[in-house]
């Protein structure tokens, strides 16, 4: 077994490693860049060299210094984790040409997977199903409409070197061929250096399912079950879990076989991942295609290490020097259910847009997870697993991906799995920037999840208008007066206890009226209980002033509540949304009556920059006429531009802002007449 | 006798309906309360005790002998919030429109003189036409009353004005004499001549809220120190911030029993100065992270927010901040921010508050428009007020402290009783390269990047002040509330006085 082995990676997924390696009695290596000097991956390696600045492309993807890393510290292997150098033939090359092993698979699988047309080719040989579409080199647009017209539409058009949702695009007829082909190969170009196009059938119902896959250096490969990750944004992951709902044991069973075939047909070994599209539109399960092969380890990769109790890294360690697989097929087990949320610096109140920024509080409902040895340590505190490598006073850093953390729960049953995230959820506590707790606490309650009719169009469908939270029942509406009301008497009774008063201190108001989206509930608290609207309520509530979160127990619920003043009560934050809840003394409330609603004044008269960017382009002046969606601005921010509509139609009055400048989130580009 | 007592309810009650049900609705339906309604929100539930309820006027011209209101158009009496005593009046819109006629002015003279001998805050919520101008300079008269009573009262006893309505004219330099001043959007406005004499006189035309609005004063003017949205936000906000008040100059700020632990570590604070001396970060964060319970009652958030100035408690006891903020105008202190906080100095120093200053500045603010506005006197009020407070002083200088504005920012010359810095503190004359381009004056790129190098190496951190003793320790961020903390339990009996004086004479 290695002593010591580095990881070319950072963030969460290098914490991950250490985690294991440093059960294994392994000494670990992390390799930074000037943004992550003070990140805990540096923190918990056993050392740590400085590879560069910031911009990955002059730090974590530079193999030479990596290997320098290596040979620095004797590191006698490397683990890529995922992204930047982990699927790059030339980077395991380097490596073996320096005698140091890589912890992934063999140069030669990497390289075949690594390209969307050769993997394909390669997969229909192996026998595995692939979705009907063009295979080779598309000449020009008329030839991409042949094609097109060939296979029957919709069909998708993605640059072959593509991924993650860049170079990709979805064609209903001839017309939008023709207005995108260009476009993608355009993409592949200035986003991946290519500009080869493929073309392919486009699935009904789609579901993305992947097969985990494990092999060693001695021609055992297994298949570990697979995950489904259909609930996507924009081809971007969000909710994985495993199994997935629409996995018979049947279909589980021949899905694995093709993909380990597949993986024997290219020498596989170490870890790694079958993607697959599945038409949910077919009952029999039969409508599984080959999508591409991820030759490293996955995100969302602890879900299948929840069913299985198999510590994929370990796994991938144990490969690397050599060690034969102790497990066989038979060994494979699901044992329970696990769905994993990535919690994403992006804010669905304001159409996803990135947030980067200093996390000015984060605190996870459990500590981050920690690599115990037993399999079922593999499942966090209590069914809960944060894997993360950010903490409070860090920063999300614009030069990396936006994820801040993962949450993992594993239950008896997904349902139980996905009561587990909605309470862990209620309890993650994140400030500073924009993230997506609500939106995917919203997911995790939704009824058509809660079913499993999931496909990959889930959350345009679902959201078509963008996301507002989680509408409340009537029943938490109930519960959040009741929780309101305690607090306020709470809070009325220590202010009633300051120095300086007349006579002893009053009692404090116990008659509430507390009011939740325009409904208003009687609250009283009593010393021998608290009612609603006349009805007895069974409320126990840890909290003192100033506690930023609150578990109460309301008629046997257990419910998390991120509260923060208001003036006038309170912004509560549970169960996918924030709710603001006002609360008031009732003869104050009675006299509140009369105020006037305010309605907030109208800026769609006004282009806002709506995350701190750089206005790369300013497509009108004064004086244009500009129609309802047209584009008026481009920002840059997170490396993303972001193209920024008109809301109506109507004249430009004014300019504030030129391109090149930075902008701050809401400054006004321009105004409307 | 029941005769007698139903002729003192009758009479009550007939008081107690102000301009009549027709009027009462007319203020409700335009999102007012009335005058008692609001001390209703205001006071602790049952605690008013109103006085002068039977008052009326003596104006005998144009009619008006005939039309007589008991209480002239101002509800004044006492009252308690949580539990503390404190005088209050408040302008009746239904009653003649809540004009101000001489023994409307009375009243309200009355209620002040009693807060003043027990020493007690007076709160005035003003909705009012103006002067009574049948009374003609017996109105006027009475205006000049309450003025000399505000200004007697300045510094004895808490003054808070509530503007829920208008507020025009003489009627303005009340309010405007009292400590602070909250006004109620939409509702309320405040300016010495309206719309109509403005657009007589300069024809300009102009709306009563772009004039003298809650926006207009709580960004542009800082006549305002709060907007809040409506009465009961409005009334509500004042009970909140009422609790950081002490009831007079002879008393120590209050008390409120919190669970917030004094040593409570902030790790996070260890990293919110960025590597960048040119990255801003938010100083609001500090103070959220360093205050009982994350609390702090900010005032004129809105205005000059370059500096941030507002209440919060440590150990429950109220403390004043003062506080630069890189995120606005990098922190630099100019005419508005240098006025904003002088004035909340001298408040906090006249009333035995405390004062924390966190000093993030660049220098003060160059330029011609800063220049022939005044620069100079406007930035001595804020280094007049700092070197004449005597309350306890604690600093704790984040990272810029440059130039005259090091000084001026509770500074050890100052006779500030804790400097505290950060290990990210740099304290110098200027940057490093504005610095070196004096001293190395004519030198080659190369020699001056070396220069610069050598300045930031000197100058860049806090060890050659503190070599010095103008900075009495260099800290962790984390532990920067135990610091203060257990700075301020030793600063409780801090005795320091100014030589006798009649006053001082602050460049005003």
């Amino acid at each position: 077994m290695f002593k010591k082995i580095l990881i070319a990676n950072r963030g969460e997924i290098a914490c991950r490693v250490i985690k294991t390696a440093r059960r294994m009695g392994i000494q670990t290596v992390a390799v930074y860049s000037d943004a992550d000097a003070r990140a805990p991956f540096v923190q918990m390696a056993d050392e740590a060299v400085h590879i560069g600045p910031a911009p990955a492309a002059q730090s974590y993807l530079i193999a030479d210094k990596i290997i320098a890393a290596c040979k620095q510290t004797g590191a006698e292997a490397v683990h890529p984790g995922y992204g930047f150098l982990s699927e790059r033939t030339s980077f395991a090359e380097a490596l073996a040409a320096e005698g140091i092993e890589f912890i992934g698979p063999p140069v030669g699988a990497i390289a075949a997977m690594g390209d969307k047309i050769e993997s394909k080719k390669l997969a229909k040989a192996a026998g595995v199903n692939v979705v009907p579409g063009f295979v080779g080199e598309i000449e020009d647009t008329e030839h991409a409409v042949r094609i097109s017209n060939e296979i029957g539409y919709p069909v998708m058009m993605k640059a072959s070197a593509g991924g993650g949702g860049k170079g990709m695009r979805l064609a209903y007829d001839e017309k939008d061929v023709r207005e995108g082909f260009e476009s993608v190969k355009r993409e592949g170009l200035n986003s991946f250096g290519d500009d080869r196009v493929f073309i392919e059938k486009f699935i009904l119902n789609p579901r993305h399912i992947e097969i985990q896959i494990l092999g060693d250096k001695h021609g055992n490969i297994l298949y570990l079950n697979e995950r489904e990750c259909s609930i996507q944004r924009r081809h971007q992951k969000v909710v994985e879990e495993a199994p997935s709902p629409f996995v018979t044991e049947k279909m589980r069973k021949a899905m694995g076989e093709q993909c380990v075939a597949l993986s024997r047909a290219v020498g596989y070994y170490s870890a790694g991942t079958v993607e697959l599209i599945v038409s949910g539109a077919d009952p029999t399960g039969e409508s599984f295609y080959f999508l591409e092969m991820n030759t490293r380890l996955q995100v969302e990769h602890p879900v299948t290490e929840c069913i299985t109790g198999i510590d994929l890294v370990e796994q991938m360690i144990r490969v690397a020097a050599g060690e034969k697989l102790e497990m066989t097929q038979d060994d494979v087990k699901i044992d329970g259910w696990a769905i994993e949320n990535r919690v994403y610096a992006e804010d669905p109140y304001r159409g996803f847009l990135p947030s980067t920024g200093r996390l000015a509080r984060y605190r996870p409902p459990v500590a981050g997870w920690e690599e115990d040895g037993a399999a079922n340590g593999r499942r966090g505190i209590n069914g809960v697993r944060v894997d993360d490598g950010v903490y409070e006073g860090g920063e999300v850093s614009m030069f990396y991906d936006p994820m801040i953390a993962k949450l993992i729960t594993w239950g008896k049953t997904r349902d139980e799995a996905a009561d587990l995230q909605v309470a862990a959820l209620d309890a993650f506590e994140i400030e500073g920037l924009g993230h997506n707790i609500d939106f995917v606490s919203a997911i995790m309650q939704h009824p058509r999840f809660r079913s499993g009719e999931l496909t990959t169009g889930f959350i345009a469908e679902e959201y078509p208008e963008g996301f507002t939270g989680t509408p409340a029942s009537d029943d938490l509406k109930v519960k959040l007066a009741a929780v309101a009301g305690f607090v306020s008497t709470a809070r009325s009774d220590r202010a009633r206890r300051i120095s300086g008063q007349l006579a002893d201190p009053m009692d404090p108001p116990h008659d509430w009226t507390v009011t939740i989206a325009k409904t208003a509930y009687q609250v009283k608290i009593l010393g021998n209980g608290v009612t609603v609207d006349g009805k007895p309520v069974d409320l126990a509530v840890e909290y003192s002033p100033g506690d930023a979160f609150l578990e109460a127990e309301v008629d046997g619920e257990d419910i998390g509540i991120k509260i923060a003043n208001t003036r006038i009560g309170f912004k509560m934050t549970t169960r996918g949304a924030i709710h603001k809840v006002d609360c008031l003394p009732t003869r104050v409330a009675y006299l509140s009556q009369h105020m006037l609603e305010k309605t907030p004044p109208d800026l769609s008269r006004y282009l806002i920059c709506p995350m701190p960017g750089l206005l790369v382009a300013l497509h009108v002046q004064e004086g244009d006429k500009v129609e309802s969606g047209q584009p008026l601005a481009v920002v840059e921010a997170m490396k993303m531009e972001n193209i920024l509509r008109a809301e109506k139609a109507g004249v430009i009055k004014s300019v504030n802002a030129k391109a090149g400048e930075s902008l701050a989130v809401d400054a006004i580009i321009l105004e409307m007449e | 006798m029941s005769a007698n007592i139903a002729e003192m309810e009758k009479r009550r009650s007939a008081a107690r309906m102000g301009g009549g049900q027709a009027r009462i609705d007319a203020q409700h339906a335009r999102g007012k309360l009335t005058a008692r309604e609001r001390l209703e929100v205001l006071l602790d539930e049952g605690s008013f005790e109103e006085t002068d309820l039977y008052v009326h006027h003596d104006c005998i011209d144009f009619g008006m002998e005939s039309k007589q209101i008991p209480g002239d158009g101002v509800v004044t009496g006492s009252g308690t919030i949580n539990g503390r005593l404190v005088y209050v009046y408040s302008q009746d819109f239904t009653v003649f429109g809540g004009s101000l006629s001489n023994r409307h002015a009375q009243k309200i003279c009355k209620i002040m003189d009693t807060a003043m001998r027990v020493g007690a805050p007076v709160i005035g919520l003003n909705d009012s036409g103006g002067a009574r101008i049948q009374e003609g300079v017996a109105a006027l008269a009475g205006y000049a009353e309450v003025f000399q009573r505000n200004v007697l009262a300045s510094g004895v006893v808490p003054q808070l004005s509530m503007i829920m309505g208008p507020c025009a004219g003489g009627a303005v330099y009340s309010p405007a004499m009292t400590d602070f001043i909250f006004m109620v959007k939409d509702s309320s406005y405040m300016f010495v001549t309206g719309p109509d004499v403005v657009k007589t006189v300069t024809n300009e035309v102009v709306t009563q809220e772009e004039l003298g609005g809650a926006i207009t004063h709580s960004t542009k003017t800082s006549v305002s120190d709060l907007a809040l949205e409506n009465d009961v936000e409005a009334l509500l906000a004042a009970r909140d911030f009422f609790d950081y008040l002490p009831l007079n100059n002879r008393e120590a700020a209050p008390v409120r029993p919190s669970a917030d632990p004094y040593d409570r570590e902030e790790p996070s604070l260890d990293t919110i100065v960025p590597p960048n001396a040119n990255q801003p970060y938010d100083m609001h964060e500090v103070l959220h992270k360093l205050l009982d319970e994350g609390d702090f009652f900010e005032l004129q958030p809105s205005h000059a927010a370059n500096v941030i100035i507002g209440f919060g408690r440590i150990e429950g006891q109220t403390v004043g901040i003062v506080a630069n903020q890189p995120m606005v105008l990098a922190g630099v202190l100019d005419i508005n921010s240098s006025k904003k906080a002088a004035r909340f100095v001298r408040f906090c120093d006249a009333f035995n508050i405390p004062i924390l200053t966190f000093e993030d500045v660049p220098g003060f603010l160059p330029g011609t428009d800063q220049e022939h506005n005044g620069i100079i006197k406007h930035g001595a009020k804020l280094l007049f007020a700092y070197a004449e407070a005597t309350v306890p002083k604690i600093t704790v200088i984040t990272r810029k402290a440059y130039g005259g504005a090091y000084c001026v920012m509770s500074s050890k010359h100052l006779r500030g009783d804790l400097n505290y810095a950060w290990p990210t503190a740099e304290i110098a004359v200027m940057g490093a390269k504005g610095a070196v381009e004096i001293i190395f004056r004519g030198q080659d790129e190369e020699g001056m990047a070396a220069a610069t190098k050598e300045y930031e190496d000197r100058f860049a951190n806090p060890f050659v002040a503190a070599s010095r003793g103008y900075i009495d320790e260099v800290i962790y961020p984390h532990s920067t509330r135990k610091r203060i903390a257990l700075g301020l339990r030793k600063l409780r009996t801090k005795q320091l006085e100014n030589p006798w004086k009649k006053h001082d004479n602050i460049p005003l």
